[in-house]
């Protein structure tokens, strides 16, 4: 698409064109600056922050990686912790969300309609409406005197609860995407496997299962993305500070160290680093996953 | 949404003459009806009941997690449970209800609710929609630009809240130091602590945050519109505007309806960005529904008037979604 428009502008200056990419950096900058000017400060002692503009870079005097260093310190246990949920429950939800998908899709059977359109409305249900129930169920649960005596998961309940809850509440969103890319399949395809013998397992392994790659990518970036962000359920679901996610911890950090917004910027791109790095590397992917929120 | 809602259930549906028609409702036929109909009792063996496996483990953790969750919920906000103690289900009734419609904290969050939600969507939709016109421009760079746009959507809340509150700073911050700079002083305010100004600096930046996803809405509604369209226009000698207004946007109905859905919805279940901005007591101005249901249940552990609050904003979201369904049932996309 692009090459096509150095053609376009070859008959002198088109100052239309002019104006549209002004227009169109203006706003990048626009997009950019709470970034830029939260990158700068990081990188500022104290006085240099109060003492310069937001966005222009540290002057050599002023110039400081304390905040980094203090910031991870803070931050590292989140970090850990964040990985630890966000890695086990985005994969399931995946997994869940592809094999609904699959039954609900590819596997013609009357009544799907109906199992559908709830899973589509669970997209939407704002999470305020199950939050207590939902410490009440874990509550009553008790996974803490179940696990008690299991040596690795004994410490980590509140995290394991939170894997299930985020697994639960991304099946719908993962299934939707799944669903949209399975729709494409042709049935025919499935229907030879189904004459030849092939079992509804069977062809979703052999079939379903090795097309799913491109999919499987945009559902893992997104969901991943929603859970490494999520602060809501963490607030209401971690009690002990040992299991504490990475949007907790900033949240403390940001209480606690009011005035310090060197250390804040820094805290802030610590714990945005993971989605930023995903999202520099997989951007189509993501944009795909967003617009099937839609 | 249309698009897939579309997908979705038309393939749900069986044509009227398939074989599937033969049969009542697969699933209440029962396997001693369909003894001796052998390619009938295939058909369910292979098709329902070999899809079982698949989707009914994460239909039943739906129906826990999120519709088993919504009715407890309904029923916790009948109680008078609040305290350390167990939730008491021998006695219902509508007292949290009562309580809250004569609880003035509930009408102003409330109102906020309602402003963020309008606002927010409105102002976000028209950037989007800006956006992404400038974007389908035949433009160079054209991946970078969207990557820009939309690298907001991909931070959390968290993160981009003390970004804003960085912003805002009445002293220090980038937006009054640009102000200053322009000799613009007198809009300097602070924005996040002024009551009259702190809901619009939120809805600002969450438009900041949102708008990119928007354009991504849009920009599929525009590639999906065919070519012949826009040269048809030229050819009539239409400038560009005029050829937006009267004939490009119209037909963006499908995306900005499932755009602004997404975005109302996320408007009523907002709690992160303002949470974090100023925590569980905001004070009139910010004060939403989401944040003070937060409040009253996980901060004064008033658990059933918390409950109640929750109740109205799941119907609140289901009135935003109800219809939005209906609409495109009616218009024979579902």
């Amino acid at each position: 698409m692009s090459s096509q428009t150095a053609n376009d502008s070859t008959s002198g200056i088109d100052f239309q064109r002019i104006g549209l990419y002004a227009v169109l950096v203006v706003m990048a900058a626009f997009y950019l600056s709470p970034l830029e000017s939260g990158l700068m400060t990081a990188f500022k002692s104290q006085e240099a922050f109060i003492g310069s503009t937001p966005f222009v870079p540290p002057p050599p005097s002023g110039f400081t990686v304390e905040p980094w260093f203090e910031a991870w310190s803070r931050l590292q246990l989140g970090v850990f912790n964040s990985l630890l949920l966000a890695i086990p429950a985005t994969a399931l939800s995946a997994i869940f969300g592809s094999l609904a998908a699959y039954g609900l899709t590819n596997v013609d059977w009357r009544g799907q309609v109906a199992v559908i359109m709830l899973f589509v409305a669970g997209i939407f249900v704002p999470y305020q409406s199950v939050l207590v129930p939902l410490t009440q169920f874990w509550t009553m649960v008790g996974l803490e005197d179940i696990l008690a005596g299991v040596p690795l998961l004994a410490e980590r309940t509140g995290l394991l609860e939170l894997i299930i809850t985020h697994t639960a509440y991304g099946i719908p969103i993962c299934t939707i995407l799944f669903r949209s890319y399975y729709a494409t399949i042709d049935p025919e395809m499935l229907e030879a496997a189904r004459l030849d013998g092939a079992t509804v397992a069977r062809i979703y392994w052999k079939i379903i299962l090795p097309l799913s790659v491109p999919i499987f990518a945009v559902t893992l970036i997104y969901q991943f993305t929603q859970i490494w962000n999520d602060l809501l359920f963490a607030l209401v679901l971690l009690t002990s500070p040992e299991n504490q996610v990475v949007t907790l911890s900033l949240n403390q950090l940001q209480g606690s160290m009011v005035q310090q917004y060197n250390l804040q910027m820094a805290g802030a791109f610590v714990a945005a680093l993971p989605t930023l790095v995903v999202y520099v590397l997989f951007g189509e992917q993501f944009a795909e996953g967003v617009a099937g929120e839609s | 949404m249309r698009e897939f809602i579309f997908r979705l259930f038309g393939r749900g549906r069986r044509p009227p003459d398939s074989d599937g028609d033969a049969r009542p409702d697969g699933g209440t036929v029962t396997k001693e009806q369909t003894v001796g109909r052998s390619r009938l009792r295939d058909a369910l063996d292979s098709d329902l009941l070999g899809s079982l496996p698949f989707w009914l483990p994460p239909a039943l953790l739906i129906g826990l997690f999120v519709y088993g969750a919504i009715g407890w919920n309904v029923v916790i906000s009948l109680t008078d449970w609040s305290g350390l103690g167990q939730p008491d289900y021998s006695s219902l009734s509508f007292a949290m209800y009562e309580e809250m419609l004569s609880d003035p904290t509930f009408w102003t969050a409330t109102q906020n609710t309602f402003v963020l939600l309008i606002a927010f969507t409105v102002v976000t939709l028209l950037l989007g929609l800006l956006m992404a016109i400038l974007v389908d421009q035949n433009i160079r760079f054209e991946n970078t630009f969207r990557t820009i746009y939309l690298l907001p959507m991909s931070l959390s809340f968290v993160v981009t809240a003390i970004f804003w509150a960085w912003m805002y700073n009445p002293e220090i911050g980038l937006i009054n130091v640009a102000l200053r700079s322009v000799g613009l002083d007198f809009l300097a305010y602070a924005w996040l602590s002024d009551p009259r100004f702190s809901l619009a600096a939120v809805i600002f930046a969450l438009m900041w945050q949102f708008s990119g996803y928007c354009m991504v809405v849009y920009l599929a509604g525009l590639r999906a519109i065919p070519t012949e369209q826009y040269e048809a226009a030229r050819t009539d000698g239409a400038s560009t505007i005029r050829m937006y207004r009267r004939v490009i946007i119209p037909q963006l109905r499908a995306s900005t309806t499932s755009a602004a859905v997404v975005l109302m919805v996320f408007a009523l279940k907002a709690f992160d960005f303002l949470f974090v901005l100023f925590g569980p007591t905001p004070g009139p101005s910010t004060d939403i529904l989401s944040v003070m249901m937060f409040r009253e249940a996980f901060r004064a552990t008033n658990w059933a008037y918390g409950s109640a609050i929750a109740t109205v904003l799941f119907l609140m979201a289901l009135g935003v979604i109800g219809p939005y369904l209906y609409l495109q049932y009616s218009r024979g996309d579902l």
